[in-house]
């Protein structure tokens, strides 16, 4: 039950940030913070198909993160879950055509490490 | 150019600190208020009306929105490492607000962290694919 739920998890955040970065990243940069401008957005965003898709899944990966914090500790969950850092930053730049260059690979691969290390 | 590297910079970094204290308070909360055990589907929508995990939710969605506000013009792959701050952030909090003991360990990894923060944030600038042309792929 551990395991499938950390499967469930890993699964739906990856593809969930990774549509939201997408989605975001063809609505374009957000300059005006006023509320009216905000609510304007928002709505704009809520007919985004990508957005949705990553609110759908980052909803499953929530409410299965919910339940592996009633049967494991945090512990447990921080680090097993560490591992989407490698799955979407491949998938940033496959996908979503970012320039990953050697000190991002090397800052991303010293998180991941020092995660496991504070967690474990 | 730049002085719209800065302008973005700053921008980023307000975003990541809004990000990062959002991701670590709601976590704490939701933590906090959980009961031991989700028995029924019902159960799990009736402890949102919990007041920890009420916060915990209220702040998972100022962690969502202030994310994607910083999607919008930062890569995924700058935001990720550099919001992983949290962690050394949760280790610390940790320690002054609950008595927690930081091990040798511990230390190891905050240390690893920072670091790797500190690659990414200094060594990359927030954006490289240019919003506009997705089709056309990375810009620069």
């Amino acid at each position: 039950m551990k395991w499938l739920l950390i499967g469930i998890i890993v699964a739906s955040t990856t593809v969930g940030e990774v549509l939201q970065a997408a989605g975001m990243r063809r609505h374009g940069e957000i300059r005006d913070f006023r509320p009216g401008a905000i609510g304007r957005a928002l709505t704009v965003l809520a007919r985004n198909r990508f957005v949705i898709a990553a609110v759908a899944a980052m909803a499953v990966s929530f409410f299965a993160y919910l339940g592996l914090l009633t049967i494991a500790d945090l512990s447990f969950a921080v680090p097993a879950t560490a591992v989407t850092y490698v799955l979407e930053t491949v998938l940033a730049k496959y996908v979503l055509k970012e320039h990953v260059n050697w000190l991002r690979w090397v800052g991303a691969s010293l998180v991941i490490c020092g995660v496991a290390l504070v967690s474990l | 150019m730049t002085h719209e590297h800065a302008r973005l910079r700053l921008k980023t970094w307000s975003f990541a600190v809004v990000v990062v204290f959002s991701n670590v308070f709601g976590n704490f909360f939701l933590k906090r208020g959980m009961p031991p055990a989700l028995a029924t589907p019902l159960a799990y929508i009736t402890v949102l009306f919990h007041p920890w995990v009420a916060l915990g939710v209220l702040l998972m969605i100022v962690w969502m929105l202030s994310r994607m506000a910083l999607l919008s013009w930062a890569d995924l792959s700058y935001v990720l490492p550099v919001t992983a701050v949290g962690y050394v952030l949760v280790a610390i909090l940790g320690k002054v607000l609950l008595n927690e003991q930081i091990t040798m360990q511990r230390w190891a990894g905050i240390g690893l962290i920072v670091a790797g923060v500190a690659l990414v944030s200094g060594g990359s600038a927030p954006q490289t694919a240019h919003p506009g042309t997705e089709t056309a792929g990375p810009g620069q």
